[in-house]
Order: C-alpha cells, then structure tokens, then sequence
C-alpha cells in the first residue's frame, strides 16, 4: 500500500536501522513540539498567569495560579465580540459574493463560450501576474471613490466583498473543475431541457463539491488573516476586524490582556483547520503540484 | 474568433443531416441570445475584476505621473514623483531591506522546509500529526504571530533571550537591534509560513515512483546519492516554482515589520510595501505612493513573468 521512498523497506528492517528511525522519529517529535506547538502554549498559558508573572525572569513554565482575569478583559475591555461580528461578517461575506459570481463566471467560461472568452480568461489570469499587495493604493482610491457611481465604500464591508470577488486564483481553479466535469452528463440535461441556470444549480455544483470545499476555506482563510487592506479601509474602530482592532490596541493595553486577546482571535482558524485538516491538507498538495 | 469560424465547416457537415433546416438568421438569434446568457454569468465577476483589478493597475500608471490628493483635480507633473522618491533616503534604505529579506527568507525559508519534507516523507508513523503541528502556525492569523514574536523579543521577559541564557549563550537585541532586526523578522516570517512549503513538497515527493529510488539503490547508490540523483532531479520543478513564489510574496512583506518593528530601528526594516503604505497614508503623497507602486509591479510583474513561462513550458512538455 505504501509506496516505496527514499528509505528501503528492508534497510528499515534491520535492527540498526530500526534503532535509526526511531532516533530520527523522536528527534523530529522534539523539534516539532518545540519550534511549533511551544510557542502556542507558550501564548495560551502566557495570558492565564498574572501580570506580574508574566513579567518575571527567569519565566515559569506552567502560570503559578491560573487567571482567567486576562481572557475575560480582553473580552470586555477590547471590545472583542464587536471585532469578531465584524471579522464573521466580512468573511462570510467575502465567501458567499465569491461562490456566487466566481462559480457562475467560471460557469461561463467553462461551458457556454463567451466571444472573447478566451480574452477575458487571459485578462482575469494576468491579474495573478500583478502581485495584489503592490496594488493596494491604487485600489484604495478606487475604493474610496468608485468610478462612474462617484460612491465611497470605505468603512463598509462591502469594500471587502467586492473586491474578493476579483480572485483569479479561485475562479481559474473553478474552471479548470469545471471543464473536467464529464460533458454528456450536461448535454443529457440539456436535451431533457433544463435551463442553464438549473443545470448549474442541479448538476455542476452538486459534482464539484470538493473544489468549492476548496474555494470556501481559501476564502474565508484569505479575509480572516487579511492585515494590510482591512487597515487601509476601516478607520472607524468600531468597523475594523479583529486583526486590525488588535494592532490598533496593542499600544495601550496590559500584556496578559493582550496575549488572551491574540488567543481568541486565533481560535476560529484553528478550530476550522482541525476540523477541515485532511481536506485542507490534501488540497494544499493537490493543488501545487498538479499546476 | 478565427476558431470559430474554423470550426463550422465541420459542425456543418456533422450537424445539419440531424437537424431540420432552420430559416436563415435563427441560427444568429440563437448564437446572441446564446452570448447573452454567457456574459449574464460573466456580469458580476467581470465587472469587479474590472473595478477592483484591472482599473486600479491603469490607475497606477496615470497616478504616478500626477499629483493626486483625493476630492480635488489631479494635476500632470511629469516624472517628478519619480524622482522625488528616488532622492528619498528610505527609498534605498527600503530597497535594501526588502532585498535582503527576500534573500535571507530563501536562504532560511528554501532549505529547511525541504529538508523537514524529506525526512516527514520517510516517517511513517504519526504522519497525520506531523503535517498537522507544521501546518498550525499558518493558521495563525499573521498579526497575531507578529505580535507573538514581539513579545518572544522582548529585551526584558521575552522568550527568546530566556531560551538565549537558558543554554548560557550571550543574549541578542533581536528585533530591537539595527543589525539584528531583519534577521529577526525573518525568522518569524519563515516560522509562520514554512507549513505550506513542507506539504506541497511533501506532494511532490510522494509523486516519485518508487521504482527510481529501487533501481538506484540496485545500482549501488547510497543514501546521499539517491537524494542527489533521484530526489533532487524529480521535484526541482516544484522546487523552484515555489522559489519564485515565495520570493514574490515576501518582496510584499508588510505585516511584520509593521506590527514588530514598525520600520525602526534606524529605518533598519522599511520595506517597500510599508514605505508605500506610509506615501499614502502618512505623507498624504499618493502619487509618490503609485510611482513607487509601479516600479515593485514591474519588477514582481518580471518574476510572474518567469514562473508562468516555466509552468507553461512544463507543462507543453
């Protein structure tokens, strides 16, 4: 079942080798509880001890009397439900404007042959050419004062549901789904008269679970983690997600009270991640190397 | 256009025996209200891909060579916000800084996570632990590893500098020292997301047939010589797609020094994305921002350039 590596079967068979591996194997174990999982119970256990201990050198590594005081202040003090609501609806958002017109766009450009489709696909591909992060200016002032409708989307969540929307990489990962999808079972719809819409709805979508599995978690990771451009937007505190609200208040407040704040504001993607871990996981590898 | 328009003489002959002889011009009707249902799907997505995508990058073209202070009429200045971000002392100090922390990131973030791959992949127990423990950290909202590593710097209580005395070495500035601050910012910015590098080479490691390493290892090659023979020649096209991404994303490094360091100490981790951040909102000097915008685009736009040349060529082939 398993495949062979770069490892024979045989040479870890053998008792040196035996011995060999399960050196390597618990070298790694260390390595990786200390480098990745320390530096999270390190946060985790940071915020529960008191703000003197935190303080004090050398440090104690498990919290002397466990304070739950940090995490209730962060809750309160920092407004953290407010910023969370916002974040919550920022990302579902940005994730139902990007299933709806990325999957119809997709939709579009997979099967029903748009003149120039080819155009507007290499148009929507070049925009993966254009490193977003350069471009934040620029779109700032688009946002600030969209052309045409001369309105200003600052301060609005729409300012990131819009412009999440104009994501190559989901949409080209659609329609690469998409054009795999076996065409007789479509044309079968078509000749049983279903309209486009219905065989989108009733046939596409129901068969391209997986990728829209996908596309969901890169969505909603995408906002949830977003820095740069949720600060730019919302200067109206009482707007801003909990990445931004975190920064802005980490100036002006107690260390412990931060940290617990930091461990909130993570929960959410983690528990998502080990909920999702073997799909996100596969879909990471398949992904890339498929490219 | 012209594939179309190749394409009918065989629809014709395929097509028309089946079908009843339509009156001339249905046939057209047909193909636009065909066009018009295509682009009613299209409408959303391409409307914000112009909006938000396409319009913006003009935008920084025009914006670069004009004065522009939002609510009154830009005006044409010429390339003098060009020049002027050019005489800015930051503008080498943020070149240098961006540079030097892409070529570091390779350095530390290129090696170490193929070499944790390569030893995961011979693992074989406790694999579904192993990819998750790496993989957390990226899930981490990126603020909040920042400010982590912030408090680990700390010169006072941070960790780093227990962890520094605990094996009785001489402790560091870290983040707070002119000349250790890039580096230190490198680090977190690898510990972060170094997970997303170990799986897709992970992928690409377990696509090897295992054939290749058991006719080398019959041809008497050791355990190094498989890696250099085998391993190596088998995921460097993975291997340096991802290089190529990897140094696209960090040349945008924003978060880090912004949260950690806040550009300091002595300007000693500006880099361009924050030296354009700070144009825009804290000079006010949007078109100073946009030219500076320009030239990070051209030279990011040449490294996609390459990668899509090397995913096209590879995948002809």
């Amino acid at each position: 079942m398993s495949t062979r590596t770069l490892v024979s079967p045989a040479a870890l068979a053998r008792p040196r080798g035996k011995a060999l591996y399960w050196t390597v194997f618990t070298g790694v174990v260390v390595l990786f509880a200390l480098a990745f999982l320390f530096p999270v119970y390190w946060m985790v256990t940071g915020a529960a001890k008191s703000p003197d201990e935190v303080a004090r050198t050398p440090p104690t590594l498990v919290p002397k009397h466990w304070h739950l005081s940090g995490y209730t202040d962060a809750w309160d003090l920092m407004q953290l439900p407010q910023h969370l609501w916002n974040t919550v609806v920022q990302a579902a958002g940005a994730w139902l404007f990007q299933l709806v017109f990325c999957t119809a766009a997709a939709y579009a450009l997979s099967r029903l042959r748009p003149a120039f489709g080819k155009v507007v696909l290499g148009g929507i591909l070049a925009t993966l050419m254009v490193p977003a992060q350069a471009l934040v200016v620029p779109k700032y002032l688009t946002v600030a004062d969209l052309p045409l409708i001369h309105t200003s989307l600052l301060n609005d969540p729409l300012a990131i549901w819009l412009p999440a929307v104009a994501n190559a990489f989901n949409l080209y990962l659609l329609k690469r789904f998409f054009d795999q999808l076996p065409a007789d079972v479509l044309e079968a719809a078509e000749i049983d008269g279903a309209g486009k819409l219905r065989i989108l709805w009733s046939i596409v979508l129901p068969m391209s679970r997986p990728v829209l599995g996908v596309v969901s978690i890169f969505a909603l990771v995408a906002v949830w983690q977003d820095f740069l451009w949720p600060l730019m937007v919302f200067s109206d505190t009482d707007e801003q997600p909990i990445s931004v609200a975190l920064v802005q208040l980490s100036q002006n407040i107690q260390l412990t009270v931060l940290i617990a704040a930091m461990v909130i504001a993570s929960i959410p993607m983690v528990a998502l991640f080990l909920v999702f871990q073997r799909h996100i996981i596969a879909g990471i590898g398949a992904g890339s190397t498929k490219g | 256009m012209t594939k179309t328009a190749a394409r009918r003489p065989a629809e014709a002959i395929a097509v028309r025996p089946v079908r009843a002889p339509s009156p001339v011009g249905g046939r057209g009707r047909r193909r636009l209200a065909d066009q018009l249902r295509a682009y009613g799907f299209l409408l959303g997505g391409l409307l914000c891909f112009a909006v938000f995508s396409w319009y913006p990058a003009i935008r920084a073209v025009v914006i670069a060579f004009q004065k522009y202070t939002p609510g009154s009429e830009p005006e044409w200045v010429g390339t003098a916000n060009f020049t002027r971000v050019l005489h800015d002392p930051e503008f080498t100090a943020a070149w240098r800084n961006t540079l030097t922390f892409t070529l570091l990131a390779l350095l530390i973030g290129f090696a170490i996570p193929f070499l944790l791959a390569l030893v995961l992949n011979e693992l074989r127990h406790a694999k579904a632990f192993f990819r998750v423990v790496v993989y957390l950290p990226v899930m981490i909202p990126p603020v909040v590893s920042a400010l982590l590593w912030k408090w680990f710097y700390d010169p006072g209580a941070g960790l780093a500098n227990e962890a520094l005395r605990f094996a009785h070495l001489p402790t560091s500035n870290w983040s707070n020292g002119a000349d250790t601050a890039l580096v230190s910012l490198v680090i977190v910015a690898t510990w972060a997301n170094l997970g997303g590098t170990v799986l897709i080479y992970l992928a690409a490691l377990q696509s090897i047939p295992g054939e290749l390493y058991e006719a080398a290892e019959l041809d008497g090659a050791t355990l190094l010589q498989r890696v250099r023979h085998v391993t190596i020649p088998q995921t460097r096209f993975v291997v340096l797609m991802l290089m190529l991404l990897q140094i696209i994303a960090t040349m945008q490094v924003f978060t880090e020094p912004f949260v950690i360091t806040g550009g300091g100490p002595e300007n000693a981790t500006v880099t361009v994305l924050y030296l354009i951040y700070k144009y825009a909102f804290l000079y006010n000097d949007f078109g100073g921002a946009c030219a500076l915008s320009v030239m990070l685009l051209v030279l990011l736009g040449l490294f996609s350039a390459v990668y899509l040349r090397l995913t096209r060529s590879e995948g002809d082939a």
